[in-house]
């Protein structure tokens, strides 16, 4: 009885009924990031009563996220935002179950993950987790409600539904790295994103539904300033769709931050790192490792070390890591990386171009 | 024949306008691309899809009628 009182108001809707209201019980959904998309995604998608709501974030809430992330206060604040999201939404629906994981999606974890959901949602904020969704999403045959965001605009679909496109049938390829910033850098109007998000919410639902026309095969436009919206028919592209599935024997081990061309940029040369201001090196070699480079007076962590000392490193401050010869330094990134460090490089050659350097410097 | 260009995102941001009518010739989707590009030089360096008349089409289409371009960038943001 309680749970039809919570739920009246959208079952007395003959579209739905306690039919629907069933089957929106027996669905399970995993949203990828609880950011400025995934909270009111979350949000709504709790409070109708989806009966499995799984939530993927490995970051963590920040005073900047609170215009946005509804979902947050300033009691969230330095926790993991799955589990922050995970705590306010079981105040908001107790009759569901939630499962936080504050993690980072990876091609490792993805694909077990998606094959214990019905629907995926995508509130990721960059282009390698994009693509790595939709190619988990395709291998997986699950369909998935993108939304994403750019100042004033919004951009709204699903993908991989009743035999539509992929998102690789509308952009095959990723933009040039960096040729296209971040809401970190350009900033965004708090309720885009409570629009796009509701909008998202609105598409899974009505897949679980069965209602009205799902934009399947549609890309929305939306312009929050003008209120104009526009939508784009988007053809499925079959060479896409099956260069996707003959990638599902390797997917474990693609490497979707190079395929973004992130990884080629986070090499810098010996030269250049002495003149970097304001940096936290890190040499990744063990203690022995000879020539110290005292003048970087960097922080003293071996590889193997790196992930439980990882506490001690300002994830605010630019890192550039070094080891050697620049081959654990790769690694040592791949781990930062992990655990959510965005500004991050290495030095080409390592401690011994850095020592060659110097020399010269000195003489 | 007459086009209107539409222009989203950061592509609005590059041309300064959202939208813009042009008079061209019947040409390709990639002729007319090209030709935006030398207006607007800021455009080269962009990615984005077109679509005539609310539908995605490729480089090849042939634009022989009066029609709504729209240029279509991607969004990352979350």
């Amino acid at each position: 009885m309680n749970s039809y009182n919570r739920y009246h108001r959208q079952i007395i809707l003959p579209e739905i009924g306690t039919y629907g209201q069933e089957k929106l019980t027996t669905s399970k959904v995993l949203v990828i990031g609880a950011g400025g998309l995934g909270c009111p995604v979350l949000q709504y998608l709790t409070a109708a009563g989806i009966g499995t709501l799984g939530i993927i974030d490995f970051d963590v809430v920040e005073t900047s996220n609170l215009h946005r992330q509804v979902l947050y206060g300033n009691s969230s604040l330095g926790m993991n935002k799955a589990l922050a999201a995970k705590n306010r939404l079981e105040d908001l629906n107790p009759e569901i179950t939630i499962n936080a994981y504050p993690e980072k999606l990876t091609t490792k974890n993805a694909l077990s993950l998606f094959s214990e959901y019905d629907i995926i949602v995508d509130g990721s904020d960059n282009f390698s987790t994009r693509y790595l969704v939709n190619d988990a999403a395709v291998i997986a045959n699950k369909p998935l409600v993108y939304g994403a965001i750019f100042k004033f605009e919004g951009q709204v679909s699903v993908f991989n539904c009743q035999n539509g496109p992929t998102y690789r049938c509308l952009f095959p390829e990723p933009p040039k790295a960096g040729s296209i910033p971040s809401c970190a850098e350009i900033g965004v109007l708090g309720v885009l994103p409570g629009i796009i998000g509701s909008m998202q919410a609105n598409e899974v639902l009505k897949i679980i539904l069965d209602l009205g026309n799902v934009l399947s095969g549609k890309l929305l436009m939306y312009d929050c300033l003008t209120i104009q919206s526009s939508t784009f028919a988007i053809p499925r592209v079959e060479s896409e769709v099956s260069k996707v599935l003959a990638s599902a024997k390797n997917f474990a081990t693609i490497d979707y931050d190079l395929f973004c061309g992130i990884a080629q940029m986070k090499e810098i040369s010996a030269k250049n790192a002495f003149l970097k201001k304001d940096v936290q090196f890190i040499d990744v070699r063990e203690p022995h490792e000879e020539p110290k480079i005292e003048s970087l007076a960097p922080i003293y962590i071996p590889l193997g070390k790196l992930e439980q000392q990882i506490q001690n490193i300002d994830k605010e401050k630019e890192i550039i890591v070094f080891c050697q010869s620049g081959v654990r330094s790769k690694k040592a990134l791949e781990i930062l990386r992990e655990n959510g460090f965005e500004n991050i490089s290495h030095i080409k050659g390592g401690a011994i171009a850095l020592s060659k350097y110097q020399i010269l410097k000195e003489a | 024949m007459q086009l209107t260009i539409k222009y989203f995102g950061m592509l609005a941001e590059a041309t300064t306008i959202t939208e813009e009518e042009i008079h061209t010739d019947v040409c390709s989707v990639a002729q007319l691309v090209e030709k935006l590009k030398n207006q607007y030089p800021k455009l080269s360096d962009k990615d984005f899809k077109i679509a005539i008349n609310q539908e995605l089409v490729d480089q090849n289409h042939m634009i022989t009628t009066e029609t709504e371009v729209a240029l279509l960038p991607p969004f990352a943001g979350g």
